[in-house]
């Protein structure tokens, strides 16, 4: 029991977050008459909450150097309103259209970066004026109207799902199936293989209790949201996309010097500084490369919307540094991860769905969102400082 | 007997299941200067941080009683209003305002929530007179020296009405003039009423002024050595804090000294904000194979610009001169290129430049010799564990584990986290800026075994000290070092206080005669 508790401790903040994401899952669950768990509510809340996840990856690395962008939303709508344009005005193919968008989003990433690493000039201040300025090149570019519709394989992208409909396993999808089998074998390998290796170095590992614990949690987790959206139409694109997105920015964060430069800059810039980190480069590219994440879902809402608005995207940059915050992450920098920021962002995701189906109006929404992002802040600040003190 | 003025009984406080303190008992006379003393981690900062409120009541166990009376602090502003005032380890102070401001900061010269800036000026001065320091009130606090900084922060003592004046590590960070003054200050102070508890890992300063030393060893007290005990001396001390006999202070090295390794010519480097100021003027040097350098002089000499400048340009602008390495020239022109060409830089700001403080022992020993644990840019983490955990063991830093913050270790042993980084990366040239600032006497010798080891080994080692009995023990081959200039060069034989002094004295003379001219 006692290694339990330590283990518990260690990783309060994170499992404080599950916790509190499973809390909120049970609570809809009960208000929303068994709603929120239907399969096509599940498969509902991946697609409406892609976005954020998408853009509160890219939050949580340029909250981690210490900063922050407000760009973000105006970002979504402009690459949204440039992609139409593009696709509808002159008539361009999708995948060359996909391909101009994200390098236009690494370039607008890379104009934030210049000012940010080369001119110092403060990241709120930067990113405030790229809010107004991409907010306003959207309008002069639609001209106040919406453009839209799309080719159906644009539209793919934030409601198409897996090919294989025709493969059927007791009458569910049977892709949905096997990728839930197969992610939960791939989950127990890679657990055993971190387990042999940190044997083989002498380290202490967990009991096996609670490593079988841990396991059995995370595949009947796994296994009920691939069965759900088995039951409704099969894994989504845009759920691919996020799965890849994470795997990708979760081991750059974690495992490589990049990402340890990235924490050690927001930690202490000078002293990363001194310890060759430079400082500069990662600070452009943190920001470039929230450029291309601001585009790729400037691309998934415009696909959901299936038309380019002036609005679109509106606020966006705050559903995203909510969830990097609900998520763990210090405004000071330097501390934060991935998989804390999707939590964060799902929190925020059920919250939304959830109060949606229960009809409360949009304005106790936004209230009630800005309650738990304080809530859960202040939370993390009080076991911050428990876990410290005494 | 005089009155007791201070007693803490039994006092006890666990860190997160680690024992810091246990079963303390310390009374202190009205009217005395005590010392504390003791290693690295033995507790004296804790000690004095629950008695000043810093670690509020209940979160020790223990009794406080002053003046007779129990007392339950919940914060420092409770001690202060008893009289009981301490300036930390690490000044806290803001740069960017005047003395003035720093010496009332929370305690403003008001009437009725307006500052009133006459009387200020006017308490202010009087307060600089009483310890001694010739400076504007108005002069930012940024741009006077870390000595006279120090000076300010007992000046705020002083406006609090101070009885107890609780220095930790005070001189730390001063010369070894701006010690004594500091020090003579003190026992003015003592003249006037003021008690005092100074923790100090210099001890000859301690046995100087103390009136009784109180000896602390892994968070228990050993004993308290009064003045007139004939075990009152440093050899008694040190044998008390670290348990052992110590016969050498430094330890002995055979000299192989090979050739040149790193050379520097010309160099110059400006102020970083003040484009006209040369700080560095013209500076060339040599450091061979298997030599301890030092680089001497009084604060504000310019050694630390000079070691920066060195170390891929991190201080200044406008830089100009040569660097060879081995004979080569190479374009070290940031850090990383730097530490590819084998040279590593020790800071004396730890807090700042040296360590990330959010993060925990590994992650900072490793953050420079990233390179080395990972294929492919990506970390081994296991193999960093396992580097981490032998410089741990070889340095003894003293915490829980690796995976101890950095923040939360004493600051001795924050300095050997920030040692531990540079060892690793196994430079060829390593330059230590005050590398035994703030640790204690059993760390120092153990820092100067490694010093020892790397230079027998054939590494380089440029070293700047304020303790000059330091260099004097340590180093091979001595630049003194004046004004962004090198003054003089002394090798080991002919290197001594006074010589050394000589030299900076001549020096600044010939400075301010060339300016007049
Ligand atoms: N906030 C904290 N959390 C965990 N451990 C702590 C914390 N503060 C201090 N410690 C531990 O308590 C012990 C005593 O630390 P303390 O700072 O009192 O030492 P010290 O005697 O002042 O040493 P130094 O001479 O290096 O300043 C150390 O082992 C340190 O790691
Ligand atoms: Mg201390």
């Amino acid at each position: 029991m006692n290694t339990f508790k330590r283990f518990f401790k260690a990783n309060l903040r994170q499992n404080g977050m599950v916790i509190a994401l499973v809390f909120i899952m049970a609570l809809f669950q009960v208000l929303t008459g068994g709603i929120l768990f239907r399969p096509m509510n599940i498969n509902n809340l991946v697609l409406q909450n892609a976005y954020v996840l998408i853009l509160a990856i890219g939050m949580l690395l340029c909250i981690l150097t210490g900063n922050i962008d407000l760009s973000v939303g105006s970002v979504v709508a402009f690459i949204g309103a440039v992609s139409a344009v593009m696709m509808v005005r002159l008539g361009l193919g999708v995948g060359v259209t996909i391909v101009l968008a994200l390098l236009l989003g690494i370039a607008v990433g890379a104009f934030h970066g210049v000012f940010i690493a080369m001119f110092r000039i403060p990241a709120f201040i930067v990113t405030l004026a790229g809010m107004l300025i991409f907010r306003g090149l959207t309008m002069v570019i639609l001209r106040g109207q919406t453009i839209g519709p799309f080719d159906r394989s644009f539209r793919a992208i934030a409601s198409g799902y897996l090919p294989g409909e025709e493969l059927r396993i007791a009458g569910l999808n049977g892709v949905a199936i096997v990728a839930g089998i197969l992610m939960t074998v791939y989950f127990i390998v890679a657990i055993i293989w971190a387990r042999n290796n940190k044997k083989k170095y002498g380290f202490e590992v967990l009991p096996v209790s609670i490593e079988v614990g841990r396991v059995a949690f995370i595949a009947i987790a796994i296994n009920f949201f691939t069965y759900s959206l088995a039951a409704h139409d099969g894994i989504p694109v845009v759920l691919i996309l996020l799965l890849g997105l994470m795997m990708i920015y979760s081991f750059l964060t974690q495992r490589t010097i990049l990402g340890r430069h990235i924490y050690a800059l927001g930690g202490n810039e000078k002293a990363a500084r001194l310890s060759g980190v430079k400082t500069q480069r990662i600070m452009f590219l943190v920001y470039t490369n929230m450029g291309l994440l601001a585009a790729l879902a400037g691309l998934v809402v415009a696909s959901r919307l299936n038309a380019a608005t002036p609005k679109a995207g509106t606020m966006f940059e705050l559903d995203a540094i909510g969830a990097v915050f609900i998520g763990g992450a210090s405004a000071s920098g330097g501390i934060g991860t991935v998989i804390g920021a999707v939590v964060g962002g799902l929190v925020m995701g059920v919250l939304n769905n959830g109060m949606s189906i229960m009809g409360v109006s949009v304005d106790w929404q936004q209230a009630i969102k800005g309650m738990v992002l304080l809530g859960a802040v202040s939370f993390d600040v009080y076991t911050k400082k428990r876990s410290q003190g005494s | 007997m005089a009155d007791v003025l201070l007693e803490m009984k039994n006092i006890t406080k666990t860190f997160s299941g680690v024992t810091a303190l246990s079963d303390v008992d310390m009374a202190v006379v009205d009217g005395e200067i005590r010392a504390l003393v003791g290693e690295n981690g033995a507790g004296k900062s804790t000690l004095m941080n629950i008695l000043s409120g810093v670690y509020p009541y209940g979160t020790y166990s223990g009794e406080i009683v002053w003046d007779g009376k129990p007392c339950e602090f919940r914060d420092i502003r409770d001690s202060e209003r008893l009289g009981i005032v301490i300036i930390h380890q690490e000044l806290a102070l803001v740069p960017q305002l005047s003395i003035a401001e720093n010496i009332f900061l929370g305690n403003e010269q008001a009437s009725r929530g307006v500052i009133d800036w006459n009387m200020t000026s006017v308490h202010a001065r009087q307060l600089l007179e009483k310890v001694g320091l010739d400076e504007h009130p108005g002069a930012l606090l940024g741009t006077i020296g870390v000595g006279k900084q120090q000076l300010v922060e007992i000046a705020r003592a002083l406006s609090k009405k101070v009885k107890l004046l609780i220095l930790d590590e005070p001189t730390a960070a001063l010369n070894d003039e701006e010690s004594r003054k500091l020090l003579s200050l003190l026992v003015d102070l003592k003249e006037h009423g003021i008690t005092c508890i100074l923790i100090s890992h210099k001890l000859n300063e301690v046995s100087e002024v103390a009136d009784n030393i109180t000896i602390l060893r892994d968070g228990c007290v050993i004993e308290t050595i009064d003045r007139h005990h004939e075990d009152f001396h440093e050899d008694r001390v040190i044998k008390s804090m670290v348990g052992r006999e110590m016969t050498n202070r430094y330890p002995e090295r055979e000299h192989h000294i090979g050739e040149e390794v790193l050379r520097v010519e010309d160099l110059v480097t400006y102020h970083p904000d003040q484009s006209e100021r040369q700080m560095v003027r013209g500076v060339s040097l040599t450091v061979r194979k298997g030599e301890v350098v030092g680089l001497a002089g009084l604060m504000g000499a310019g050694r630390t610009e000079l070691a920066m400048s060195i170390f891929g340009r991190s201080y200044g602008q406008k830089h100009s001169g040569s660097v060879f390495v081995r004979g080569k020239k190479v374009d070290i022109h940031d850090v990383t290129s730097a530490i590819a060409n084998g040279i590593a830089y020790v800071t004396e700001d730890r807090k700042s430049l040296g360590l990330v403080l959010i993060d925990d022992i590994r992650r900072n020993i490793t953050l420079p010799n990233l390179k080395k644990i990972s294929a492919h840019g990506v970390i081994n983490q296991n193999e960093e564990v396992v580097a981490a955990e032998q410089f741990r063991t070889r340095l003894t830093i003293r915490s829980s584990g690796i995976d101890q913050v950095v923040e939360s270790l004493s600051g001795g042993n924050q300095q050997k986290v920030v040692l531990a980084k540079w060892l690793m990366s196994e430079p060829d040239v390593l330059i230590l800026d005050e590398p035994t600032r703030g640790i204690d006497v059993g760390a120092k010798y153990e820092v100067y075994t490694i010093i020892n080891q790397l230079a027998s080994q054939g590494k380089s080692i440029l070293m700047i000290s304020s303790e000059m009995e330091e260099l004097l023990g340590m180093c091979d081959r001595i630049y003194v070092v004046n004004g962004g200039e090198i003054a003089g060069e002394l090798p080991r034989a002919e290197a001594t206080q006074e010589s050394i002094m000589k030299i900076i004295m001549t020096h600044q003379k010939q400075s301010r005669e060339r300016k007049s001219a």
